[in-house]
């Protein structure tokens, strides 16, 4: 055994461990293979420790990983971008294992070294490395190359273009669906690469196969090459051989790949241009949204706004607004809350006569939905609403669905609508807000569900905030405080919560004159529950009052607990004592 | 939906029918011995290319068995997906090895004891000479790899081995305390960092470990679980053709997962009533159309197969098609919904054909023929007067698998006694074998009265037969009803059948 001076002796252990049986340890020495590498120098490090880890392969899946990860970085460590191509052969392995996260990062660094290495290296180094693996016996390593022709591509002579595109067309028609789904995934970013010549002629036909491939996992794959296509052939191209596929993929036999139209149909549109997709993609998205499967409608009415968009009103109104009505009884309670989170969005695309005569009833019945998904969706969207239909108009229907939903059975929804409070109270204003929505904000204080009273102790904070503390003291204060008399002490405890939340906004001045004697006050209860919150309470109010405040009524109230018979209450008096002191010691 | 070759257009005259002989047995009972609860077998698969072979026991273990008689295991992927084996020689396995799949689990929530039995094995792709399987019991999954690991011996360390081994741990976690006084030779000492800064030549008095392979040892890992998603016991699993999802099924429901995803599952059918009182069929067997992406079926307890279609709708209530036979008018008895309970089914190898067991027969269908079975083969009609004792010792309730060759122009399942039952399924041949699960398949054989007319199968187009003599119960042979073959399954490429007899696994071949 070698000796080893002093001095090196932990990056000594940092080597000895690549190789230790704890996975944990093998991993952190792999994570810091760059200070390996460094304390080799580049040529050993080219020379020994790259072949070492191109042989010892067959480590952990976690181990592989975090190698595929650090070798994409590794350029600088072996003597820069002259000596890449040495990190190629363990890559190269990385790239053939069966765990798919290893092998996806494996590529991604080859992606990431390739892009950096001379050309005559890539010629000589990397392309061979992508038809191995594309040449490879088993799926995994085939599936790997896919993602690497993109880069290969650009630099390679004439002679190697034509057989690289021949290898990438043999790759869509792999035996196995599993080199399929990978060359269909990747070819978007090899077309790019391709010369407009053959874009039109060689990869186009590529896409052919793959868009009739009987494995529908390959099909929905295609689809979203459609929009890569789309955008790099010339508009009538495009017309001509992305058009009738999509039409065609929209009518597919199976809803996935449906669904996957109706998920991509925005970008496809943006593919074929405004004209097209007047004429043709209109009608095919018309379809979706009657689609007879839920899925495929749920994906389509979610994209119903940003579809609007891009055409004109007329178009919208005539084509799109009666199927949104359709959708709005949909029996589906996942389409219309689709529907229901981006229909707002449709109102300033078709102007506010049409949003007030057609769309204002949709969104009317959405609001009074049976499934509580639905209104809140609506609700969460009401800033739209506002602009463009007025607040007096809403507010008629919207306050029976707030109501509702603040006494839904599911303590969720509850919860929901809660959220939502302060940003109503900022659209709604303090007129709007004082009559209807106060007395609710003060009934949730006394759910029974915990999440919901604090949420309602939030929410009272957060109205302070928006309406200021002057209107909190005449609205909010008084109901509050009254609550500090409630027979069950959970409730009291929330209102201990709500009374620590208020006094940072409340200010010094009304917490001393109306809070601190509230929770002094409780200082008193027989539940040494409320007694200890107390102690909390008032080690958090210690900050914002007075200090001649805290020597008067906060200190001689915890003193008084410190003594208390509960050892719980004890231990918080005396945490907030010390808390305290450390406060008068720094000031 | 073509099931493609046309396995039925035999060529001169109906196949010749086979010899079966007594290739190997794995786990032989010696006379005397008792049977371990745990060892009972209850699952046996191929693998696609009939290289491997997989058991489950109701210990929750699996046994690997590899072919022997081919040696090409160095050849090429592409050759093994399409090897034709040369004739004249038939499987022969040795055991690779086993691993304990699954483990005896009490469910605390809902207070129940799930038991680690086996309740089916499925193979998926290999992969880099790795071997994938996926093993179930009533209500996990999981997914296995079990690959040859070198075993590595390290030397050449940097330091001593036996110091390492005790400043290891230390060291490695205080990398920063040590090389913060003593970087002497590397110029600056890196304080605020745990960074070390080296020459730019390296340190040359540092060294890789060296690293030599003795041997290689087999290593079973598991990959994924893929749990808690089935209320109901799982009967189930099946891989779709596209590599990357599977189906597992339990009495109610039919979920569909992705094998590199276990943290979710779609569920594709659900038959349960709102109301369970309602409830009166479950889902008892469950299978992917072998090309088929979007085909599966499934079978039930009211003997219908259904066909469904996963194009069609996210949640495959609707069947495509429905294959039931309806029961001849007058025969109706207290058993007849019992025992038209289909046990198991399976597609043939080209996908036209699926083979259903239910407990008195063995019917072939078409899938492109729902009005009736094809071929419907009686597989125990002698039991039919004894079904009251079969109902009351709950031996009626017993789930028969059945399985086809690879070829399609026989089938086979099992019966009582250690028997099972091969028949040939090609027009015109009238081949019914009954083998006992022994060292001498044939000592059971009885010979099968040839048929008096065959003009009468003509008349019908389902042919019944193998309708077995009665009188060989009279012969003095009592049948054991706690001696039952549930389990078999054929060679994919060959005549070769593996079943379980109790904890013995016998081969055959013809």
């Amino acid at each position: 055994m070698a000796m080893i001076d002093e001095p090196l002796y932990p990056i000594a252990v940092l080597i000895d461990e690549l190789k230790n049986e704890d996975i944990q340890l093998r991993l952190n020495s792999i994570r810091r293979l760059s200070t390996i590498a460094r304390a080799l120098g580049d040529e050993r490090t080219r020379k020994e420790l790259i072949p070492f880890l191109s042989e010892n392969n067959d480590d952990d899946d976690e181990v592989l990983l975090a190698m595929a990860e650090e070798l994409g970085v590794f350029i600088p460590y072996v003597g820069g971008v002259e000596f890449a191509n040495v990190l190629l052969p363990p890559l190269e392995t990385l790239c053939t294992v069966e765990e798919t996260c290893v092998r996806d990062k494996a590529v991604e660094s080859l992606c990431r070294i390739g892009a950096q290495m001379r050309e005559q290296d890539l010629v000589e180094y990397f392309i061979p490395l992508v038809k191995r693996l594309a040449a490879g016996e088993w799926f995994t390593a085939r599936v790997s190359s896919c993602g690497l022709f993109h880069i290969a591509y650009p630099s390679a002579p004439e002679t190697l273009k034509t057989e690289l595109r021949t290898i990438y067309s043999q790759l869509c028609q792999d035996d196995m669906p599993m080199v399929r789904r990978s060359a269909a995934t990747n070819l978007g970013k090899f077309a790019a690469t391709v010369e407009a010549a053959y874009l039109k002629t060689d990869i186009m036909s590529i896409f052919e196969d793959l868009t009739q491939d009987d494995q529908d996992s390959v099909r929905l794959l295609a689809v979203e090459g459609c929009a890569a296509l789309g955008k790099l052939l010339e508009p009538q191209d495009c017309v001509a051989h992305i058009l009738p596929v999509i039409v065609n993929f929209s009518q597919d036999k199976s809803w996935r790949v449906r669904y996957m139209v109706a998920n991509q149909l925005y970008e496809l549109c943006e593919a074929v241009g405004p004209e097209p997709t007047r004429s043709d993609l209109v009608p095919a998205y018309v379809r979706l949204l009657r689609d007879n499967e839920a899925e495929v409608r749920i994906a389509a009415a979610g994209k119903v706004t940003k579809f609007c968009r891009i055409l004109s009103p007329e178009l919208a109104i005539q084509h799109i607004l009666p199927c949104v009505k359709e959708l709005s009884t949909d029996s589906s309670q996942h389409v219309r809350s689709a529907l229901a989170s981006v229909i707002m969005g449709m109102a300033p695309v078709l102007g506010k006569d049409a949003t007030i005569e057609q769309l204002l009833p949709i969104f009317l019945s959405l609001l009074k939905d049976e499934f509580p998904d639905v209104r809140l969706n609506i609700i969460s969207k009401l800033d739209q609403v506002n602009q463009v239909i007025g607040i007096d108009l809403l507010s008629q229907s919207l306050l029976p669905a707030i109501v509702e939903l603040a006494e839904d059975r599911h303590w969720r929804v509850r919860l929901a609508i809660i959220e939502y409070i302060p940003l109503l109270a900022s659209q709604l204003g303090v007129g709007f807000f004082d009559d209807k929505l106060g007395a609710l904000c003060m009934q949730w204080l006394k759910d029974k569900v915990y999440s919901i009273r604090d949420a309602a102790a939030n929410n009272v904070k957060r109205l302070a905030e928006e309406f200021g503390p002057e209107w909190a003291m005449q609205h909010i204060i008084p109901q509050v405080l009254d609550m500090i008399n409630n027979p069950h002490y959970l409730y009291r405890m929330t209102i201990l919560h709500a009374i620590s939340l208020l006094a940072p906004v409340m200010g010094p001045e009304i917490t001393c004159s109306k809070l601190l004697p509230v929770v002094i006050n409780a200082s008193k209860d027989r539940v040494p529950n409320i007694k200890f919150n107390v102690a909390k309470v008032l080690q958090s109010l210690i900050p914002i009052v007075d200090q001649s405040v805290v020597e008067k009524s906060i200190r001689p109230c915890l003193v008084e607990l410190s003594e208390d018979p509960d050892v719980d209450v004890r231990f918080f008096a005396t945490q907030a004592l010390q808390s305290s002191d450390q406060v008068m010691m720094s000031t | 939906m073509n099931g493609g070759d046309e396995v039925v257009a035999a060529p001169v005259g109906p196949p010749q029918p086979l010899e079966w002989k007594f290739s190997q047995v794995f786990g032989e009972r010696t006379a005397g011995e008792e049977v371990q609860e745990v060892d009972i077998i209850s699952a046996i698969e191929f693998d696609k290319t009939g290289d491997h072979l997989a058991t489950g026991d109701r210990g929750g273990r699996v046994v690997l068995f590899e072919r022997t008689d081919t040696k090409d295991h160095g050849s090429s992927r592409r050759d093994l997906e399409r090897t034709d084996y040369p004739i004249g020689r038939h499987p022969e396995f040795r055991y690779k090895t086993e691993f304990q799949s699954h483990e005896p689990e009490f469910d605390y929530l809902k207070s129940l004891e799930i038991e680690e039995k086996i309740n089916k094995i499925r193979w998926c792709q290999t992969a880099n000479g790795a071997l994938f399987l996926l093993s179930t019991n009533d209500k996990t999954i999981k997914f296995w790899k079990v690959q040859e690991k070198k075993i590595k011996k390290i030397s050449c360390m940097n330091l001593d081995p036996l110091k390492a081994v005790g400043n290891g741990s230390v060291a490695s976690s205080s990398n920063s305390v040590c090389s913060k006084s003593y970087l002497a030779n590397g110029g600056c000492p890196d304080k605020s960092s745990n960074d070390f800064s080296f020459p730019p030549g390296g340190i040359p008095s540092l060294r890789l470990p060296m690293v030599t392979t003795h041997e290689t040892n087999l290593m079973a890992r598991c990959r994924r679980v893929y749990a808690h998603a089935h209320d109901y016991h799982i009967n189930s699993i099946s891989n779709n053709s596209d590599g990357e999802t599977f189906i597992s099924a339990d009495d109610l429901r039919i979920n569909l997962w992705n094998l590199e995803i276990s943290s979710q599952s779609f569920n594709i059918v659900d038959v349960k009533p709102a109301n369970m009182e309602d409830l009166t069929e479950v889902i008892t067997s469950a299978e992917f159309h072998p090309t088929h992406c979007n085909t599966l079926a499934y079978s039930s307890s009211k003997g219908s197969i259904r066909l469904i279609d996963l194009r069609q709708s996210a949640l495959c209530d609707s069947h495509a098609k429905l294959f039931e036979e309806q029961e001849a008018p007058g025969s109706r008895s207290f058993f007849t919904e019992i025992i038209a309970s289909i046990s198991d089914i399976k597609f043939g190898q080209d996908g036209r054909y699926i083979l259903s067991r239910d407990y008195m027969t063995l019917k072939l269908w078409d899938i492109n023929m729902d009005s009736g079975p094809v071929s419907t083969f009686q597989v125990h009609e002698y039991l039919r007067p004894k079904l009251c004792d079969l109902y009351e010792n709950d031996s009626i309730f017993d789930k028969f698998e059945c399985c086809l060759s690879g070829d399609g122009l026989r089938v086979a399942t099992g019966s009582y006694s250690n028997l099972f039952r091969v028949f040939g399924c090609a027009p015109g041949t009238t081949e019914a074998t009954t083998l006992e699960a022994s060292k001498n398949p044939m000592r059971r054989q009885v010979q099968t009265p040839s048929r008096p007319s065959r003009s009468l199968s003509s008349i019908t187009r389902v042919v019944r037969r193998g309708a077995e003599n009665p009188g060989v119960d009279a012969n003095g042979n009592s049948f054991d009803f706690t001696t039952k073959l549930l389990h078999l399954a054929w060679h994919p490429t060959e005549h070769s059948i593996a079943c379980a007899a109790a904890n013995s696994l016998y081969m055959y071949y013809a």
